[in-house]
């Protein structure tokens, strides 16, 4: 075992791009829980996302469109649980398990003849001089446009939430959907948005695992990651900046127990490989345990269904 | 006086039911107009109509001369109608500023609605900080909220449901004088209320429905208040009484109790003693969110708490669950109807079962005696005279009222030695909140221990034999309700906070 075989540069050069698909996942579902609605089906979108941009990126030879088609995969699949839960008033967390299975199945069907091909490279963004600078550059600057659109998209989410009027309706949804609707907003409307972007937003997370980060297709891939993401929300206390952090602390754990596993530490694989997922929440919890404050956050009408009375 | 809104043979029916039947009248400009009738009687549906909320099946208003047909709020409120909600329509986590914006058609900027607020909550003597987050204001500060963001639209037409339920009686006194200085400047108001006293005081003119029908309308301050409330039921009223005031051991006894609240926005109980003898009733009045809730769980059982703390007749039950204190019979019932004292898509005998198991034995040996719980549903339902056509339907079929009488029946008739009440006759008629009084006091003076936990004053005045007020988590010592009047108990009840605002208002 050589631990000083671990390149710390390489390893915080790779840190942003193995958060990046929990990332994406995150920030959508924190959309979807801020007006209220519990999807639980994170992993079923992002699988399906996985899989959906894989093949169009592959028959079209366009990383891009590949990922434009994953988010459009993961907004229709997010359809059938806003159909549900918001339509049929079915139950949000028998719906959102009900979406990860269904998921989970869909890919590997529409998989089925995309097993061990390459997808086209995305190539990473060079920017002239800030990529050059010594082990900044390489740790910050030299990435492909998803890392910069996932965190670029938190920011937008954040500015929304807090200065926007759309995003003070939508919040308002999610505080108290009686309310919002004798205020006369549509709550419902409100909340397939919502919805509908939290699928193209897994989606897209689940395309970056597939089209950058193996760069292939296996089934099962997502390995947990939708869930992860659900996690990250709550413990987060539904503010996106936090949800960052999450996201980083999970990636920064995974490539750290990988290149462990290069080197050959004397630990059980099986103990390195659960590391990422025990540790981001043991430091979660850890970071909300104020229990007053999470409830404060937290939207006071999730996962209740909304049936409008008159 | 010129007319600002017409109603013409408005009709609204939903499956069963005829809500609203060929109802007219109308509302002057600058009137204060009182829409009286009992639960049931379709006040709520007439005022979602003209709101747009709910649309007429048949009829025809007119606001200002024009047709009128508000599709939305959103239409109602661009032709200057303004509603203030019986249960507030706020959001507890947004600040003030935010909750009064998603209130307005096209709220200005932030700052600018921030001076706007303060300003026109000077005007109107209605003090309020835009920064703060709602669910740390008290119930008052809350329905302030409600108002300004109607008066910030200028509105023709405000209509207010069931406003002071929740005021003390000082508080009552301010928004009624910024009701009065409304209607003076030309604001039409449309006034539901079940507080007869506060109408005849108050409003110009009232139109009194009864099951959907306007029965009648006259000016209230030529009427008396049991007139008008014979006008609403129909029939003549009777008032509850008590015939002895026998009282025995101490039966509840409370000491030391002090509970933090599980509740961001809830109130931490400090220190609570009190002593409930058998055949009294003790009144516990104090505004809304003064740890009522709180004070609630710590009794029934559902917040443990020290063994000792909590006693009943002797025996020490702080640290048993709900369950085992019917067992000893410590029964309660709590204020909100669906969903805490009874499951809303439960039939009436699954409610029954649920807490009556224990006392009534309905249950043997794990399994449950579905008829015997259905005779003792059948039992609450014709003793109380809860309206419903049968003990299998759901219990959030039944209407307010109805519901409340079922809840209140079902823990009377298990023989309690201590009953405990959480605003027995909230958002219920006269003659059936005269009903519940009057069983309350045979409870009483059966030898039962009531508590009984209400905003109304006049109930407490009504029911209690010694009075306490709670007020930031503290209880006052208890004081004989015989030697009170109302002043005493709004000083009592407003302690720190109303000075305060006395203040503020004689200084703006």
């Amino acid at each position: 075992m050589d631990l000083s075989a671990i390149d710390p540069m390489l390893l915080l050069a790779s840190l942003m791009a193995a958060s990046t698909p929990v990332l994406l996942a995150a920030i959508g579902e924190l959309v979807v829980e801020k007006s209220g609605v519990l999807n639980l089906g994170v992993e079923g979108m992002m699988i399906t996302g996985a899989i959906c941009g894989f093949a169009i990126a592959v028959e079209s030879g366009s990383p891009m469109l590949g990922f434009l088609g994953a988010a459009v995969c993961g907004a229709l699949l997010s359809m059938l649980f806003a159909w549900l839960t918001q339509y049929a008033l079915a139950n949000q967390v028998a719906s959102g398990l009900a979406l990860t299975m269904f998921g989970l199945g869909l890919s590997s069907l529409i998989g089925q003849g995309y097993q061990g091909i390459k997808p086209p490279a995305t190539h990473d963004l060079n920017i002239p001089l800030i990529s050059d600078i010594p082990v900044i550059g390489p740790i910050l600057f030299q990435h492909d446009p998803l890392v910069y659109f996932s965190i670029a998209l938190v920011a937008a989410v954040w500015a929304m939430l807090k200065f926007s009027r759309a995003g003070l309706i939508l919040r308002s949804v999610g505080e108290n959907h009686s309310a919002a609707h004798a205020l006369g907003y549509k709550v419902v409307r409100i909340r397939v948005l919502a919805i509908m972007f939290g699928g193209a937003c897994a989606g897209l997370g689940g395309a970056y695992l597939s089209l950058i980060q193996v760069p292939q297709w296996t089934e099962g891939m997502t390995a947990g990651a939708g869930w992860i993401a659900l996690a990250l929300v709550v413990f987060a206390s539904w503010k996106p900046w936090r949800v960052i952090l999450g996201a980083y602390l999970f990636g920064g754990i995974s490539i750290l127990q990988l290149n462990l596993q290069a080197v050959g530490v004397n630990i059980p694989v099986a103990y390195l490989a659960m590391a990422p997922y025990v540790v981001t929440i043991v430091v979660l919890v850890i970071i909300s345990s104020d229990r007053k404050r999470v409830s404060l956050n937290a939207p006071a009408s999730l996962g209740r269904v909304f049936h409008a009375s008159h | 006086m010129t007319i600002l809104l017409k109603l013409e043979g408005l009709t609204k029916a939903y499956p069963g039911v005829i809500a609203n039947d060929d109802v007219s009248f109308e509302v002057k400009a600058g009137e204060i107009h009182a829409l009286l009738g009992e639960n049931g009687a379709g006040k709520s549906t007439l005022v979602k109509m003209i709101y747009g909320l709910v649309r007429p099946d048949k009829g025809k208003m007119t606001f200002n001369g024009e047709v009128f047909q508000p599709a939305e709020p959103r239409a109602a409120r661009a032709s200057g109608v303004a509603m203030v909600f019986q249960h507030f329509s706020l959001f507890d986590a947004l600040s003030v500023a935010e909750n009064i914006s998603l209130g307005m058609e096209n709220p200005p900027s932030r700052r600018e609605l921030s001076a706007r607020i303060r300003e026109v909550s000077n005007d109107y003597k209605l003090p309020l900080d835009p920064n703060r987050i709602i669910g740390d204001l008290s119930v008052g500060e809350r329905q302030r909220v409600e108002i300004i963001r109607c008066l910030l639209q200028n509105p023709k037409l405000l209509i207010m449901d069931e406003p002071t339920s929740v005021l003390t009686p000082q508080e009552v006194d301010v928004l009624f004088e910024t009701l009065r200085k409304l209607a003076s400047e030309g604001t039409s108001i449309l006034y539901i209320s079940h507080k007869l006293e506060e109408i005849r005081s108050l409003c110009d003119q009232a139109t009194i429905l009864r099951l959907g029908k306007v029965i009648d309308s006259c000016v209230p301050s030529e009427q008396t208040a049991r007139k008008l409330a014979e006008m609403m039921v129909g029939q003549a009223l009777i008032t509850p009484t008590r015939k002895d005031q026998k009282t025995g051991d101490v039966v509840l006894k409370v000491s030391n109790l002090t509970v933090p609240s599980s509740n961001p926005f809830g109130t931490t109980l400090k220190n609570i003693a009190l002593a409930v003898r058998s055949g009294e009733v003790l009144g516990i009045g104090g505004v809304a969110g003064n740890g009522q809730d709180e004070l609630l769980l710590a009794l029934s059982g559902e917040t443990r708490v020290a063994q000792d703390e909590i006693s009943v007749d002797g025996k020490p039950v702080g640290n048993l669950g709900p369950n085992e204190r019917r067992k000893l019979g410590l029964l309660t019932a709590p204020e909100e109807r669906l969903g805490h004292s009874a499951a809303p898509d439960m039939s009436l005998v699954e409610n029954t079962m649920l807490t009556a198991a224990v006392r009534e034995n309905l249950a043997r040996n794990g399994f449950l005696r579905w008829n015997a719980a259905k005779d003792f549903a059948e039992t609450i339902v014709k003793k109380f005279d809860v309206r419903t056509p049968s003990v299998n339907n759901a219990a959030k079929s039944l209407s307010g009222g109805n519901l409340q009488k079922f809840v209140i029946g079902r823990e009377v008739l298990q023989n309690p030695r201590v009953l405990v009440i959480n605003q027995p006759t909230w958002g219920v008629d006269a003659s059936a909140a005269a009903d519940i009084r009057q069983a309350l006091m045979f409870l009483a003076e059966e030898g039962a221990a009531v508590v009984v936990v209400s905003q109304d004053l006049d109930e407490l005045l009504e029911v209690s034999d010694q009075l306490a007020i709670l007020n930031e988590g503290r209880l006052t010592s208890p004081v004989a309700t015989a030697s009170l009047n109302m002043d005493d108990i709004g000083l009592m009840m407003g302690g720190g906070a109303q000075t305060e605002m006395e203040a503020q208002h004689v200084s703006s």
